[in-house]
């Protein structure tokens, strides 16, 4: 059994064993897109965790007996999982084989207290027709073998986060088949960061590719607690259709205590647009590329290298990519225009839609 | 904000230009007797035709444009929800108002009869559009072939031999009536396609909106957009006469700043530049029958007649060949990105059937744009310049005959007065009495020369009358770009904040240093790297376009000439503003954001 898997050594039969999350990001790797590297810890270091616990059985009870519809019982059974996770002893093995790998992840990228994202990657997430969006835990800015390792079993334990009981529970997932592989990735600090639909969520328009991005690290954005800027790209002339500067005053930034933490943003800079019109055109063509890869449509996460130049293509890194699920769920969309000219030619001479710059929406 | 515009009837007339109702015709003005009718409707300024005043013969020719555009609308095609265009000319600028079919029971009715009509000629375009050229080449030859000389002493003895039986004065008023006629008839020709053209793609535009509601509006125009355009051929004509200049190891001898007639007549027996000379004089003919400005007006300068102004772009280019640079337009590349833009779209559209649709709308679209892009060489500029010249070998006759000093006071009658004035010559000439016009017209020259003079100092309001809540007529959308968002726009006057918007014409982002160019004569202070702001922009202006950075207009839709050609050259566009050149001067930084149509003062 393999303990530790490398985003770029990734193989689609990987994937039982990575969860959603790692497994994109393996793909996106092979894929060539800008991710940083990485590493896996195999779901099946959790289920070997489990069962050399007996803790398998239990757990299995536990969640035979919730009550989707009771929030006191559905909390009940997650505290207790949790803490049964909790409790957990990491073997010898597992940590020292975490502790080389963030070791070699270090040497890598040249810093040997590498700051790393530790991501929860569950086994039934990032399926084309469930997001499981922040469901489960994500430690940033996490430094040092130890370190790494408590966060590993953090993870874990938040397979059972009340709001991933639920969900699972709503969406008919069997409790007992999740599992909980985790990601640690190195982490960038971002001048700014969000998020990318490849296409305008008000509209469905597949033509289009929507960014959300504030200062910062992207968790601003993630979680809604920033109005972000917001700019509309056209996928094929590569024009920005629209931009809408928010006051952002908001940003999760690196204290002096080396934690991520949300502060509020320097009056002068709300109001600054976050990204350069170059910066713009990158991250509209990084989704791009995701989408051309993954043949639908996406919804990524990407960064800004506060590290690099401000020169567009280099500094733009792409953090994350899953399926977009509220318009690809959708009856595919039969446009109205008539098939026949001349009854059309009717229709649009009577009801111009020509003119506008955005015209419909 | 106001919810209409002034009416007519209270605009003052500037000081000086008393009685300037007299020199259009009475149908053509404002008046009391359809004041009910006048002021109730919409009116805007055509600036894109006609930024200034025009003079009363000038008049023709917008007179017969809007006519004939109307009759195609309301009689030939029947389109469903438009009649015509009517016109007025008020303070001697013209204005327009769109005339819609208010009845929705009415709009039913024209459906089929559209339906038939433009049917017909969607499903035979090919075939009918092959006989126009043909059709206004004959046109612009028999234009070309009329002549007008000063009546004779006595008439030719084989007047009486032949017994022919009519005399020279009959010929001279019969000729101008052919002139004018043959004018009406060029117009009628122009619309015969135009209409429709437009038409369809609009309905391709209206396609791509409901497939991708953000689409910006030039990558639907990209997407049609021909490759080899007529209107582009005068240019392209400069560019090769540049490129022999150097080939031929003569470029030095248009190194100088001597006016073109002296270089032409210095390369004259040499043995290379006799070989450029026979280039040159094979590009004139026809594509230096272009104008340097709307063409609507007789004063506009075309390059047959004024060699300086091909001239001054042979220069740039010959310098730029010089210094290796390649002056040809990248068709390959072009053809590639308007290749690579039709196969994302349709890549991206979910269903089987509506790409089927797409492609089928892309098709028709395409087949009926050569006419939109081409037929404004032809009639516009090579057959418009033959009328004005024609015109003035009339006004010649006239200052023979001692009716005026200048020829170009000829464009200062009626089209109606003309045949008055020749009558009074006529008249003279028969009897063998005086002409009462060499008394008449000096002095009243005098005075209508004076009213023109006030008529050009008067500021035109933007529009007029009450504004409709929607515009349906294809035509004033998409040609003159007057939108229910432009006409809103108006009503709130020019932005204070130094922001102004409009057409998203071409695309791109550009700052530069801002240049106010009021007319053609203004081009040549254009610098490297400006932003040219004018009221509107000519299609012979295309080699400037290869040194600014961008451009604003007051005027004008995606489909006015300066949208078209910031296209091609790939130059960011924002066409429409109304205000553009009131608002910013020049020298101030502006950025012009050609995505979305907003330019903004810097500083």
């Amino acid at each position: 059994m393999a303990q530790i898997l490398w985003f770029e050594n990734y193989q689609p039969e990987d994937t039982p064993v990575l969860g959603g999350k790692n497994a994109s990001l393996g793909t996106m790797f092979g894929a060539g897109l800008p991710v940083p590297p990485g590493f896996a810890v195999s779901a099946d270091c959790y289920r070997k965790a489990l069962a050399d616990n007996g803790l398998t059985g239990q757990l299995d009870a536990l969640m035979a007996g919730v009550d989707p519809r009771d929030t006191g019982s559905v909390a009940a059974a997650g505290s207790r999982a949790r803490a049964l996770i909790g409790s957990l002893g990491m073997t010898a093995g597992l940590a020292e084989a975490i502790g080389a790998a963030y070791a070699r992840l270090g040497s890598q990228c040249g810093d040997d207290a590498l700051p790393v994202a530790v991501r929860s990657s569950a086994t039934c997430e990032d399926q084309p027709d469930a997001s499981f969006a922040g469901e489960h835990d994500t430690y940033l800015w996490v430094r040092g073998g130890d370190a790494i390792v408590a966060h590993v079993l953090r993870c874990w334990a938040s397979l059972f986060t009340d709001r991933g009981i639920a969900y699972r529970l709503e969406r008919g997932y069997r409790q007992h088949g999740a599992a909980m592989s985790v990601g640690v990735q190195q982490m960038i600090r971002p001048r700014a960061a969000g998020v990318a639909f490849t296409l305008n969520p008000l509209n469905g328009d597949r033509s289009q590719i929507a960014i959300d991005a504030s200062w910062g690290f992207g968790e601003a954005v993630v979680s809604g607690e920033v109005t972000p800027d917001n700019f509309l790209v056209d996928k094929v002339m590569g024009a920005i259709t629209r931009r809408t500067i928010s006051a952002k005053t908001l940003e999760y930034r690196l204290t002096a205590a080396d934690t991520v933490t949300a502060v509020e943003v320097e009056a002068e800079r709300q109001s600054v647009p976050c990204l350069t019109d170059d910066e713009i055109a990158a991250v509209a063509r990084l989704a791009r590329r995701a989408e051309k890869h993954y043949k639908c449509p996406q919804d990524v996460e990407w960064a800004i290298d506060g590290a690099q130049a401000s020169d567009g293509e280099q500094s733009v890194l792409l953090l994350q990519s899953r399926p977009e699920t509220v318009w690809s769920r959708r009856p595919r969309q039969v446009a109205t225009c008539n098939a026949d000219p001349i009854t059309s030619m009717v229709q649009t001479l009577l009801h111009p839609s020509h003119g506008t710059p955005d015209g419909g929406c | 904000m106001a919810d209409r515009f002034p009416s007519p009837f209270e605009m003052p007339t500037p000081p000086g230009a008393e009685g300037w109702q007299d020199l259009y015709a009475y149908s053509s003005v404002f008046s009391e007797d359809r004041r009910e009718y006048e002021e109730s409707a919409f009116w805007f300024m055509d600036g894109v035709h006609s930024p200034e005043a025009i003079p009363p013969w000038d008049a023709t020719i917008v007179e017969y444009a809007l006519i004939a555009l109307s009759q195609y609308n309301t009689r030939h095609y029947v389109i469903p929800p438009a009649r015509g265009v009517d016109l007025r000319f008020l303070n001697g600028y013209m204005y327009l108002s769109p005339v819609g079919v208010a009845d929705p029971k009415e709009i039913e009715a024209r459906i089929p009869e559209f339906a038939e009509r433009a049917g017909y000629y969607f499903a035979n375009w090919d075939r009918l559009y092959a006989a126009w050229v043909p059709k206004v080449r004959a046109l612009i030859d028999e234009l070309e072939s009329i002549s007008f000389s000063s009546l004779p002493e006595r008439e030719d003895m084989a007047v009486i031999t032949e017994g022919r039986g009519t005399g020279s004065a009959l010929d001279l008023l019969s000729t101008y009536h052919r002139l004018v006629d043959l004018t009406l008839k060029l117009w009628q020709h122009h619309f015969e396609f135009l209409n429709l053209g437009y038409a369809a793609y609009l309905d391709f535009f209206g396609c791509c909106k409901q497939l991708f509601p953000s689409i910006p509006d030039q990558a639907i125009a990209k997407m049609v957009a021909g490759i080899q355009v007529d209107l582009f051929r005068p240019d392209d004509e400069v560019k090769k006469l540049a490129q022999l200049a150097v080939e031929l190891g003569i470029a030095d001898r248009f190194s100088g700043s001597e006016p073109a007639e002296q270089v032409l007549a210095g390369l004259r027996g040499d043995p290379q530049g006799d070989k450029w000379l026979a280039a040159w004089d094979e590009a004139k003919q026809p594509w230096f029958n272009f104008s340097a400005g709307t063409t609507f007006y007789h004063s506009d300068k075309v390059w047959l007649e004024y060699p300086d102004i091909p001239f001054g772009f042979l220069r740039t280019y010959i310098a730029k060949v010089q210094r290796g640079e390649t002056l040809e337009r990248p068709m390959q590349a072009v053809v590639a990105e308007r290749d690579r833009i039709v196969e994302e779209y349709t890549d991206l559209i979910d269903s089987d059937e509506d790409r089927a649709t797409f492609q089928a709308k892309l098709g028709l679209a395409r087949t009926v744009f050569p006419y939109v892009e081409n037929h404004n060489f032809y009639v516009e500029h090579w057959a418009h310049t033959v009328v004005w010249r024609k015109m003035r070998d009339l006004g010649r006759v006239l200052v023979a005959a001692d009716f005026f000093a200048d020829v170009d006071d000829v464009f200062l009658l009626s089209r109606h007065e003309v045949s008055e004035v020749l009558f009074d010559l006529y008249h003279g000439w028969a009897v063998g009495a005086p002409s009462r016009g060499p008394k008449y017209w000096p002095g009243e020259m005098a005075r209508r020369n004076g009213i023109m003079n006030a008529l050009r100092q008067w500021s035109p309001p933007p529009a007029l009358g009450v504004p409709p809540e929607v515009i349906t007529e294809p035509f004033t959308v998409m040609l003159w770009g007057i939108t229910s968002d432009s006409v809103r726009q108006w009503l709130g006057g020019a932005a204070p904040d130094g922001a102004l918007s409009g057409f998203a014409a071409s695309p791109g982002v550009a700052e530069g240093p801002a240049r106010v160019i009021l007319s053609a004569d203004g081009i040549a202070d254009l610098q490297e790297g400006e932003v040219l702001v004018a009221p509107l922009t000519a299609p012979s202006w295309a080699p400037v376009f290869g040194k600014i950075a961008a451009t604003v207009t007051d005027v004008g839709g995606i489909m006015s000439h300066a949208a078209i050609v910031c296209r091609e050259y790939g130059l960011p566009a924002v066409t429409g503003t109304a205000f553009g050149t009131k608002t910013i001067k020049t020298g101030q930084r502006v950025r012009v954001d050609g995505n979305t149509g907003s330019v903004t003062i810097i500083d």
